[in-house]
């Protein structure tokens, strides 16, 4: 057994033992360690006294203050509920034109539905509702389905091509791939669609492909994109004649479109946004366009 | 390596590597053309590249009797060397996702590439690749120096260091093509779980065993810690780990455990593994190198008592504090959260022993980068257990859960506290093992002392910053009562943060590059003259335990 040691820098001696050269000295744990430790103790029973803490063999303590974490979550949204009732009751029960003509509920309208697109919608329309390839730009006058308040809220409710029961539904036909139109009709068709929008010509086109397609479009595309090609809200197939493109309005772009068809996609938000979101969120989307102009 | 080996233990080091093989062979079948098929293979390859190793050095003579009168330290070695160079790759695949965050588009459209199969790597890889090997290689030279007794055999030390490193190879192999079980810090499937409970068993009955055959009549506090370490990292493994494979052809499994359930076992393992992994191996580091390099006795002996034994108690009722304000029972949670404050005590505890040890050794400190590194680790492991404790506390925890926060309270541990002192423990065993003097370059260390502290430092406060940013953000209100930022908002503002963390990130991957050239510098330059202190070595072992030991 080795002998302690007193070590000269503090006056303590060690223990006795020694690994290797190291030794340990044989210092009572300072006061205010127990000081501490008592404290933190003397804490943690007076809170478990306060608050829901020991399981029992079918319950729990619940604690004198009786707080539970549910409850108290109730609680809180039952009140922030009720401090956003003076306009939120505004905006369910006033009909989309009142609303859009109260400047003081548009106000909150544009605080609280940012946020709101930002966290739903911004991730396909773009932070600004700028739209990106595939996705339509929401500031324009291009309305696929529409433009009222009521139409623009029910696409947000059902959604298109989505999984809701009601949805809305709009495809359109792969002309190339499914070998309704061969090559050089869908290149004519191309010319023609793009000089619909008055695009300028990049010097591709055969001389009389307009002439050739007219009837092409006739007969394949103005079923549903109209016979001057203006497009049909009722199917949600887009005005050709605008500047607005979803996929691109190059020659590649369009061929592309005309050769694959197109099914585009959104999500319905009835089930994970609630009504009054919607309705937000609709007016929001308006006011982008509105205020842009 | 293999000339160290009996030639018993040669023969038994052949019959481990076939039966290895097989089993890698019967994997690769029964997953053929599916990820597990790639790991069978892989596990075959490397068993027979075991038995070939084995094989070319089996004709050699056996090692001398002699041998039992040093420490082994060859598997000490290899692992040192093995840690670095997980340190290196790990934390540049953790750089990497830094960047990667600041600029998303960073993934190249590629699978492997993306933040959810890069980020497993850079976690598994520092926390089991550099930070396990470290632990198994201090472990080793650690346990024969404070029982003054040899390994009992030279076969187990091996079997463990190169046994784990297969397990962090099917680990890091498996995230890249899309092996996971999705659990944090928990992530190999069954197979390699399984690998691993093997190899940590023998880790275990190997300390035990070295334990037993010590000449000290007392077992020195570091191995409490390391013995502590490899016992409960088994329990939490274990029973973290159930589950069911959907077959034995598949990667893939079922956990046994399903919802809430799931979820606190989850983080009963996961704050485990930071208590007895992170927490209480590297104490077992501190607690030998510390003193060892300072020269100084323990500050008081009792106190490593209180702190070893309230470290051990207290962790294991914290996990629940990481599943605040979820699915979780509210008495789990006040559970978690106020032995997470009783805990801070015994932590601050053995911060404090550290430190105070330093006493009439500071002119060292400041004067030795090693002995600095060991310092710095003890002030990063107060700070760290103080903020864990603070940030358990619910009505904080509903601030800074799932912000950047946390990330920087990890890696103020990780970082400045695991990080630490595995390096100035390192810098302090490498001349001892290699017989030299001292490291190449006392320089270099001081380089790397100093960007490590950069790094760290601006790597934390980056995180503190962005973490408070984002938790006030996202429950800031507008007047009229709603959400004033959508989440892409607080994404912008977190940006420079980011930037800010990937450079403070780029900093400690640098020290740690110029610390393994050091290393490998200082292996490779010649000593002079052999250097063999005459203490560094085991009392034979037909001396009675408790005999009195040289120089007392």
């Amino acid at each position: 057994m080795a002998v302690a040691q007193r070590d000269p820098h503090t006056g303590y001696t060690t223990t006795g033992h020694e690994w290797n050269g190291i030794t340990e000295l044989n210092r009572p744990v300072p006061k205010v360690i127990w000081l501490f430790l008592a404290a933190t103790i003397i804490f943690s029973v007076i809170y478990w006294v306060l608050m829901p803490a020991w399981p029992l063999v079918e319950t729990y303590t619940k604690g004198v203050l009786g707080v539970d974490q549910r409850s108290s979550l109730a609680e809180n949204l039952r009140i922030a509920a009720a401090d956003r009732a003076s306009w939120t009751q505004q905006i369910e029960t006033r009909n989309f034109a009142e609303i859009q003509a109260d400047d003081s509920l548009m106000q909150i309208v544009r605080n609280t539905g940012r946020p709101l697109f930002e966290d739903n919608c911004a991730t396909c329309h773009g932070m600004k509702g700028q739209g990106g390839h595939g996705f339509p730009r929401l500031t324009d006058d291009a309305w696929l389905w529409g433009a009222d308040p009521a139409t623009v809220a029910e696409t947000i409710r059902v959604g298109i091509n989505s999984t809701h029961n009601e949805t809305r539904v709009s495809q359109m036909q792969a002309f190339g791939r499914d070998g309704i139109l061969d090559r050089a009709a869908i290149l004519d068709v191309v010319t023609y669609v793009r000089s619909l929008a008055g695009a300028e010509p990049t010097g591709d086109e055969r001389s009389d492909s307009i002439a050739a397609a007219a009837e092409v479009f006739a007969a394949n595309c103005a079923a549903c994109h109209g016979e001057s090609g203006t497009g049909n809200t009722e199917l949600g197939a887009p005005d050709l004649t605008d500047e607005s493109w979803i996929y691109g309005g190059d020659r590649q772009s369009v061929y592309t479109t005309v050769y694959r068809g197109r099914q585009g996609h959104m999500p319905h938000w009835e089930g994970r946004l609630s009504a009054l979101e919607r309705k937000l969120l609709t007016l929001f989307v308006l006011d982008l366009g509105a205020t842009k102009q | 390596m293999v000339a160290g080996l009996t030639k018993g233990e040669r023969q038994f080091a052949i019959v481990i590597s076939v039966v290895l093989a097989l089993c890698g062979l019967f994997l690769a079948g029964a997953g053929h053309q599916r990820p597990l098929g790639v790991h069978g293979l892989l596990i075959a390859f490397l068993g027979i590249a075991t038995v070939f190793v084995v094989l070319s050095g089996y004709i050699a003579p056996e090692p001398s009797e002699e041998r039992l009168s040093s420490y082994y330290d060859d598997p000490s070695k290899a692992g040192i060397i093995i840690a670095m160079i997980w340190a290196i790759f790990a934390m540049f695949i953790g750089d990497w996702v830094a960047w990667l965050l600041a600029y998303p588009e960073m993934t190249f459209d590629a699978a492997w590439a993306s933040f959810g199969r890069l980020r497993p790597v850079h976690t598994t890889g520092v926390i089991f690749g550099f930070g396990g090997n470290a632990l198994i290689a201090t472990s080793f030279h650690v346990m024969q120096r404070t029982c003054r007794a040899r390994m009992p055999d030279q076969l187990s030390p091996w079997f463990v260091l190169l046994g784990y490193n297969l397990f962090c190879i099917l680990a890091v192999s498996g995230y890249f093509i899309g092996v996971t079980q999705s659990k944090e810090y928990a992530e190999p499937e069954w197979y390699a779980d399984i690998w691993l409970v093997i190899v940590w068993v023998t880790y275990f009955v190997l300390y035990l065993r070295t334990l037993a055959r010590r000449q000290e009549p007392h077992i020195y506090v570091a191995n409490w810690y390391y013995l502590a370490f490899i016992l409960v990292v088994a329990v939490l493994h274990i029973v973290n780990n159930l589950a069911v494979p959907v077959s034995l052809g598949h990667a893939k499994s079922y956990s046994a455990f399903s919802g809430v359930q799931d979820a606190m076992t989850q983080w009963w393992y996961g704050h485990n593994a930071v208590a007895f992994f992170l927490t209480a191996g590297f104490l077992g580091m501190l607690y030998y190198y510390l003193p060892k390099r300072a020269e100084r006795p323990i500050f008081s002996y009792r106190l490593s008592i209180i702190s070893f034994w309230g470290i051990t108690f207290l962790y294991m009722w914290a996990g629940s504090h990481h599943l605040h304000y979820t699915a979780l029972p509210h008495w789990v949670q006040t559970l978690g959260m106020t032995f997470s404050v009783m805990l801070l005590v015994p932590s601050w505890a053995s911060a404090g022993n550290a430190l105070l040890t330093l006493n009439g050794a500071w002119h060292r400190v400041r004067d030795d980068a090693t002995l600095r590194f060991m310092m710095v680790a003890a002030v990063f492991y107060g700070i760290s257990t103080f903020e864990g404790s603070f940030l358990a506390i619910r009505p904080v925890n509903s601030l800074s859960h799932y912000t950047d926060w946390t990330v920087g309270h990890v890696h103020a541990g990780a970082l400045g506290w695991v990080a630490f002192i595995t390096f100035g423990s390192i810098y302090a065993v490498v001349p001892i093992l290699w017989k030299r003097e001292r490291m190449y370059s006392a320089r270099l260390v001081e380089v790397h002392f100093w960007l490590a502290l950069a790094g760290t430092l601006i790597y934390v406060f980056a995180m503190w910053n962005s973490g408070i940013i984002q938790g006030l953000m996202w429950r800031t209100y507008t007047e009229s009562g709603t959400l004033a930022y959508s989440f892409i908002d607080s994404l912008v503002a977190m940006h420079p943060y980011y930037v800010a963390r990937a450079i403070g990130g780029l900093l400690f991957l640098i020290g740690a590059a110029i610390g393994f050239y050091n290393i490998w510098m200082t292996v490779r330059t010649a000593r002079e003259e052999p250097l063999e202190p005459v203490a560094d070595r085991p009392i034979a072992s037909d001396t009675p335990a408790g005999a009195v030991q040289p120089g007392e």
